[in-house]
């Protein structure tokens, strides 16, 4: 058999002929997507039109439906963002509480000793079976409970337990509305987020305990130190969700008068009456933040999946300017680090 | 005489109802290289965990040292050990895992510097510089910043050796170090065992490798059913069997 090398340079040293010329066939039509695009095409331009052109006749006067220059004119005003601001503090608080919360109770749940996992199931049962907003009401009302004006067991004090107190506290000034909302919404996300960080910490490999308990790690040292972080790839992705979802429930404070992104808007549409504009305002700025939110989230997803791929996913900026340079896309990112999360039960070390 | 480095005195271990260990009885001199072999199911891995502690033993003695794993005896009475005697004891017990069990988000540096930084409170530039001999030692010099899931097995195999060795240990324990690995990678991880064999290190191997026993191994014990059926020197068990249960099973692996 005689040996020719391709004139290509790359080819394989295949032993044979020659290689032969690219295929050059006649692609498949795809008719029906033409169709769809048409179709997708004629709605969305009809949805546009709505959206931004159409005028609507409102008592004597004609404007555009959704009113958009009102909603610019209100969308970076002071109140607005004075409101922003404390739903970003309520959001990181309630996370803090949450995530520094579930942890504990997650390492309770899993321990052996049954009292610990026992209050932990407790606590989970009670705070995921019950509505959010109503523990919003139960800690904006606690001064029903422990009013500021009694005798020692009445009040809200420290002191010996069943013995006498050192210091009071009134209710009233201890539990603000703010505070009302972070214990609520902080101990509420803090099952939840019991729940995340108990599958992640399950999802790590068992031989992963062995090997440091034989290299003499101690219980925290290992849990600190090896599994969490492992761990973590797990929790990471439901966690930004969470946290997502609490600068969305975080508006539910606007119930127990907390000044924050929503009651801000409605504090102006109940003097101007610009109640659409005015929650697309609201909408638009809750849409900003989850967005910036999405990008972290990516990033630290990133960090956590080093040493799980061979070679990490090229981040959006490295995979535009491939396409630049190559003009061509590479394969999506995320794909590897989904395939890691997926077989996360089964490290690529090999399972027990 | 000199205190032995492990003794086992009528072991006996069970998971629930299933009784694993009925009965082992063996020792392991300082320096000396024990193989452990036996069919699958025998009790051999299990004993191998009991030493440093990761199983408890249900009856029996078992001590490292000359002292009782797991346990204080004072006026004929026991006292379950502290986490925190159990652990020091552990630290002095290196172990090399089937499936290396190596942690996989630091590099091969990181989790060999990892315990002597943590747990012996070394410094870390002392501690790089025994791993960095060790990495050396074991002839992986260049991977010190690599991660395991960069590494072949037998690379993984031989980092976790290292990061075994790192805690200064006075007895290494190996369950089926070669088992996870393909053919063409278990010699370089059986070199580096040979060569802390020879170095004096106190070994306790359970594993297949019938060559690795005859060359290496001061000592073979055959295990089956939960007890020492057959122990001595290696090449008098490999070619003299006393037991039919050591012949069927030699006939088998040679």
């Amino acid at each position: 058999m005689s040996v020719e090398f391709g004139k290509d340079a790359g080819s394989p040293p295949a032993g044979g002929s020659s290689r032969p010329a690219e295929i050059e066939a006649i692609p498949v039509r795809h008719p029906g997507r033409w169709v769809a695009i048409v179709v997708i095409g004629v709605l969305v331009a009809m949805l546009v039109h709505g959206a931004v052109f159409a005028q609507v006749k409102r008592g004597n006067s004609t404007d555009g439906r959704f009113q958009w220059d009102i909603v610019g004119r209100f969308l970076f005003t002071r109140v607005i963002f004075e409101g922003l601001k404390v739903t970003l503090e309520l959001t990181v608080i309630a996370m803090v509480i949450g995530v520094v919360g579930g942890v504990l109770l997650a390492i309770m749940r899993l321990s052996e000793n049954p009292i610990l996992s026992g209050i932990s199931w407790i606590y989970v049962w009670f705070f995921r079976g019950t509505p959010v907003l109503v523990q919003l009401y139960f800690w904006f009302n606690i001064s029903y409970l422990f009013p500021a004006v009694g005798g020692n067991h009445d009040t809200l004090s420290v002191g010996v337990p069943f013995g006498p107190a050192f210091t009071h506290f009134d209710p009233n000034q201890l539990i603000t509305p703010f505070v009302a909302a972070c214990m609520g919404l902080g101990l509420n996300e803090a099952a939840y987020m019991a729940e995340i960080v108990r599958a992640g910490l399950l999802s790590v490999d068992e031989g992963q305990t062995e090997a440091a308990q034989s290299l003499g790690m101690n219980r925290a040292l290992i849990m600190r130190r090896v599994v969490l972080p492992q761990a973590m790839r797990v929790i990471i992705p439901p966690t930004g969700n969470e946290t997502i979802s609490m600068l969305k429930t975080s508006s539910l404070a606007s119930t127990i008068t907390v000044g924050e992104l929503l009651l801000a808007a409605e504090n102006i549409y109940a003097t101007n009456y610009l109640t659409i504009p005015l929650l697309l305002v609201v909408s638009i700025q809750y849409l900003i933040i989850t967005s910036i939110l999405m990008v972290g989230q990516y990033y630290v997803e990133r960090y956590y999946a080093r040493g799980r791929v061979r070679q990490l996913p090229l981040t959006p900026w490295q995979r535009f300017k491939q396409i630049v340079t190559t003009g061509h896309a590479p394969p999506p990112a995320g794909v590897a680090v989904e395939a890691a999360v997926v077989g996360a039960g089964f490290p690529n070390q090999g399972a027990r | 005489m000199t205190t032995p480095m492990v003794r086992a005195e009528n072991v006996h271990k069970r998971f629930g109802s299933v009784e694993v260990l009925t009965g082992v009885d063996l020792q392991v001199e300082p320096g000396e290289v024990m193989v452990i072999i036996g069919p699958s199911g025998s009790g051999k891995t299990t004993f191998l965990r009991c030493i440093n502690h990761l199983e408890k033993i249900n009856s029996g003695r078992l001590s490292v040292d000359g002292e009782l794993v797991g346990y204080r005896e004072r006026h004929d009475k026991l006292y379950e050990l502290r986490d925190s005697e159990v652990c020091r004891k552990r630290a002095e017990i290196g172990m090399v895992f089937q499936h290396f069990n190596l942690f996989p988000h630091m590099t091969t540096l990181q989790n060999i510097i990892e315990a002597p930084i943590r747990v012996k409170k070394m410094s870390k530039p002392a501690a790089t510089a025994i791993a960095v001999d060790l990495l050396n030692k074991v002839g992986l010099g260049e991977m010190g910043d690599r991660y395991p899931s960069q590494l072949s097995g037998g690379q993984k195999q031989r980092v976790a050796i290292a990061r075994a060795l790192a805690m200064q240990p006075k007895l290494m324990l190996f369950d089926e170090p070669t088992s996870a690995l393909d053919p063409e990678l278990v010699g370089e991880v059986l070199d580096v065992m040979k060569q802390l064999a020879s170095d004096g290190m106190t070994m306790v191997v359970v594993t297949h490798e019938i060559g690795f026993a005859r060359e290496v191994g001061d000592k073979l014990v055959f295990m089956d059913g939960g007890v020492v059926v057959e122990a001595g020197h290696p090449r008098d068990v490999i070619t003299n069997p006393q037991h039919e249960r050591t012949k069927a099973f030699l006939s088998k692996v040679l």
